[in-house]
């Protein structure tokens, strides 16, 4: 009970500290060690998925936008002075801030931005553009000047000018990249905050003030470290003030270590994260194919008492549907409840359960799921669903595996049932829906089911420039992809960042890819 | 001796072929597919076609016989290829983490030394008496306690009554001395406690074996102190063994150290052990298997070619 009261007063003053920092005049100078949990393999944005990649190299480069981290999800102009979108929403023009320079003196131009999203968009034989699928869209990129870009899209996408605000979008030197397309996988010459100093690998990474910023006065930092450290040595190294902050998130068991050992010296700060674990579970094989059989292990769930429980001692929390709980875009509570294994009244959603998997033929049903080894959240959610499924009769075989048989099992479609996950940089359906879409569509639905109606709609909202009628789409998919059941919403994360109180100017948004170039952070020594 | 030596060089050749083929067999037959982990595990829509141009660059899509004798090929060349994971020579990945590697277990050995001879030669010169009681229950807390754990322990004395951990970043012995102690010591300390109760029981029980011996009862009769014939004749005879088993938990220390790397996060070879294999990336976990095989066989010629310094009976030729 006391625990929990420091931790309240942590976090009830972190809420007031983002008012008392803007009072406050950043200072200029110090190092910013921080922990990341893991390590980039490569140093080419276009190329990575993690935010072991994100949270060191994103200080070293610039992208057309960026969210506002304060306000996220505004979004402000990174590189863009200003831009505009023409009234039928296929032309993006952007006006960039002129006397950028790269960290090697060289002067960015429009050029730059044409030839990094050409990477993205068309890459060279050789070169690896994970996200070119979301910018199918982008028809031709012109430069009418050194200081515009127009980006021509073949169709409107409502997702689009949110897009143009990843943090994977790193605007690279054309002249590099004439020289070598690979060239960014091996070097960092961006045009962020910070220089590339050092990766010392397995060990850290450091990066220097670069004097040329294109932000007068900032960054205000003199260099940032990253240490690669995980676990248990993470928090002990965030306890010792060895690190200041680690941005990924940490349990609710070692916030409250933290906040106990260290008490007024670290704030803490929460938000629904944008990422959830979901049930998959192979629609090619018997008895998954059945719909019966699918939404009768979704209404087996009680979602609203399992977030409560689970908040406790795992990094979930909030209930949702198929987008983030507190997006604009995201069902309210009141539409959530209606849909199949949402409601509340969890007795009555367990006997339709049970007479779904009667009716099915599979009163009994019995099936191995697979999870992967990583404890948090992953063992917790799993364990807490293999209880609820037992509620109506299912027996389940918890299968943990390592990522890589983990992975290998879903790609190949070699599992009964298990946990998958999705996650991302920002809220949008663009990106989060394309997880339901039809598995000839998406080499992410592990459910390897094909349904056009979800195609369809998901097609039509992506369409869809009034915001009004994207939502009622939203709507339409997210309560077809919920009755069908192919793909089961569990509970969503909750992001909980403990960070020392000399650390200002950051601020938590939903994601943990975005917020991380480090401009505005300082350091209160 | 010279002969033996060239000999027992030679015969690294066939065990190591041995290895590779083993290790090369092993990793193949494994489910996993390091582009998939790579590509795909954080939730990337990624087509086939992307995974199957990164399969052809690593030369996944080559027949395994082909994968086979590139590797050999390379490794006749001294080049151990490049790294699946991080697209770095394989060498340069393993190079950085070695001196970290060697230096704690150089570290923990002297320490296990330090503490293991005098101590089982005490405990065995106090057969059933009360120092070879306390030294006993000393070395099975040692044997029992894991390595990890007892680095855990430590680890949460030093967080919980000063406030500190050791540094997070490795700093070599030469740049800074005292920085680079500060970080091994602790983690020698766990591992050289394990180590040191290993050895203090093979010294008690060779001593108190050696000790029985018509020569040690001739030396006595002769009148020569007690000091004496400890030293002299008992212990230098008592050593072989002891060597021995120094010699193989040295070599184990090299790799072996996974967990505790873990729990002092130091950049070493176990950890980097750990992370290969989870990726299956295969270059490197070949190189490192290789890497740990070579060591092992070195260290136990080294420790044969010791056996004939500290007995001058045995010859190799």
């Amino acid at each position: 009970m006391k625990l929990h009261l420091v931790v309240m007063a942590a976090v009830a003053t972190a809420l007031l500290a983002p008012i008392s920092a803007g009072a406050q005049t950043p200072k200029k100078g110090g190092e910013l060690k921080f922990a990341v949990g893991a390590e980039p393999p490569d140093y080419d944005c276009h190329k990575n998925t993690s935010f072991a990649f994100i949270h060191p190299v994103r200080p070293h480069y610039s992208t057309l936008l960026k969210f506002d981290e304060a306000k996220y999800p505004a979004i402000i102009g990174d590189l863009a002075q200003s831009w505009q979108v023409s009234p039928d929403n296929l032309t993006f023009t952007f006006k960039l801030k002129p006397n950028v320079k790269f960290h090697d003196g060289s002067t960015l131009t429009s050029a730059d931005v044409k030839a990094s999203y050409e990477r993205i968009v068309n890459p060279p034989q050789g070169v690896i553009s994970i996200r070119k699928a979301s910018y199918a869209d982008i028809g031709a990129i012109e430069t009418p000047d050194p200081l515009t870009v127009v980006f021509k899209l073949k169709k409107p996408n409502a997702g689009m000018l949110a897009q143009f605000a990843s943090p994977w979008d790193c605007i690279y030197s054309a002249a590099k990249l004439k020289q070598d397309p690979k060239f960014p996988e091996k070097n960092i010459l961006g045009t962020g905050p910070f220089k590339f100093v050092s990766h010392t690998a397995g060990s850290h990474w450091i990066g220097e003030r670069f004097a040329d910023y294109f932000e007068p006065g900032k960054p205000y930092l003199d260099s940032f470290r990253a240490v690669f450290v995980g676990g248990a040595a993470m928090v002990n190294a965030l306890q010792a003030g060895e690190v200041l902050v680690e941005f990924r998130g940490q349990s609710p068991a070692n916030r409250d270590k933290l906040v106990a050992a260290l008490g007024d010296k670290v704030s803490v700060v929460e938000t629904p994260w944008i990422c959830h674990l979901i049930v998959a579970a192979t629609t090619e094989k018997k008895p998954f194919d059945d719909p019966r059989v699918r939404r009768a292990l979704s209404l087996a769930i009680d979602r609203w008492q399992g977030s409560q429980a689970l908040s406790k001692i795992a990094l979930v929390r909030d209930v949702g549907g198929v987008l983030r709980p507190g997006y604009s875009l995201a069902a309210k509570e009141s539409e959530l409840v209606n849909y199949p294994g949402f409601s509340k009244d969890i007795k009555k959603s367990r006997e339709e359960a049970k007479k779904l998997l009667q009716e099915a033929g599979v009163p009994n049903l019995k099936f191995k799921f697979i999870n992967r080894n990583v404890p948090m959240p992953y063992t917790p959610v799993g364990v807490f669903l293999i209880d609820q499924w037992r509620q109506i009769g299912v027996t389940v075989e918890h299968e943990q595996l390592e990522t890589k048989l983990y992975q290998a099992a879903l790609s190949s479609g070699n599992y009964e049932a298990g946990l998958d996950f999705n996650c991302d940089y920002m809220d949008d359906p663009n990106i989060l829906l394309i997880k339901y879409v039809s598995a000839d569509k998406s080499s992410v639905n592990y459910g390897r089911y094909n349904d056009r109606k979800l195609d369809d709609l998901y097609e039509k909202q992506m369409r869809a420039t009034d915001l009004t009628e994207r939502a009622r789409l939203v709507r339409e998919f997210e309560k077809h992809a919920l009755e069908q059941a192919y793909t089961i919403p569990t509970i969503w994360w909750h992001r909980i960042i403990v960070y020392w109180k000399q650390m200002k100017g950051w601020h938590l948004t939903p994601s943990h890819y975005v917020g991380q170039d480090l401009a505005e952070v300082w350091l209160d020594r | 001796m010279l002969r033996y030596t060239v000999q027992r060089l030679l015969m690294m050749i066939p065990t190591l072929f041995g290895v590779a083929v083993l290790v090369f067999v092993m990793l193949r037959v494994m489910p996993g597919d390091i582009v998939e982990l790579r590509l795909r595990a954080e939730g990337a829509q990624v087509t086939p076609e992307i995974l199957a141009m990164e399969r052809a660059r690593l030369g996944l899509d080559k027949p395994m016989l082909a994968q086979f004798f590139d590797w050999m090929g390379g490794l006749l060349t001294g080049d151990f290829g490049i790294s699946m994971w991080t697209g770095r020579p394989v060498a340069h990945e393993i190079a950085i983490r070695l001196e970290l590697s060697l230096e704690l277990a150089i570290l923990a050995t002297i320490l296990a030394t330090l503490i293991a001879l005098p101590l089982g030669t005490l405990a065995a010169l106090f057969k059933d008496r009360w120092p070879d009681r306390v030294i006993s229950v000393f070395a099975i807390a040692g044997l029992a306690v894991p390595s990890f754990w007892f680095g855990m322990i430590i680890i949460l004395v030093l967080l919980w009554n000063f406030n500190w951990i050791p540094p997070l970043t490795f700093t070599p012995l030469l740049e800074d001395p005292v920085k680079n102690l500060s970080q091994l010591i602790w983690p020698a300390l766990a591992v050289g406690y394990r180590y040191s109760a290993v050895a203090t029981r093979m010294t008690r029980s060779t001593i108190l074996e050696v000790l029985q011996e018509d020569y040690i009862r001739t030396a006595r009769a002769k009148g020569v102190f007690e000091r004496l014939v400890v030293a002299r004749h008992a212990m230098r005879n008592a050593m072989l063994p002891v060597v021995t088993v120094i010699g193989l938990e040295f070599a184990f220390l090299i790799g072996g150290l996974v967990v505790t790397e873990q729990v002092f996060n130091l950049n070493g070879i176990g950890k980097l052990f750990v992370n290969v294999l989870a990726r299956g990336d295969y270059t490197m976990i070949q190189a490192l298997v290789m890497l740990v095989a070579a060591f092992f066989i070195f260290v136990n010629f080294v420790v044969d070619l010791l056996y004939a310094v500290l007995d001058p009976r045995i010859r190799y030729g």
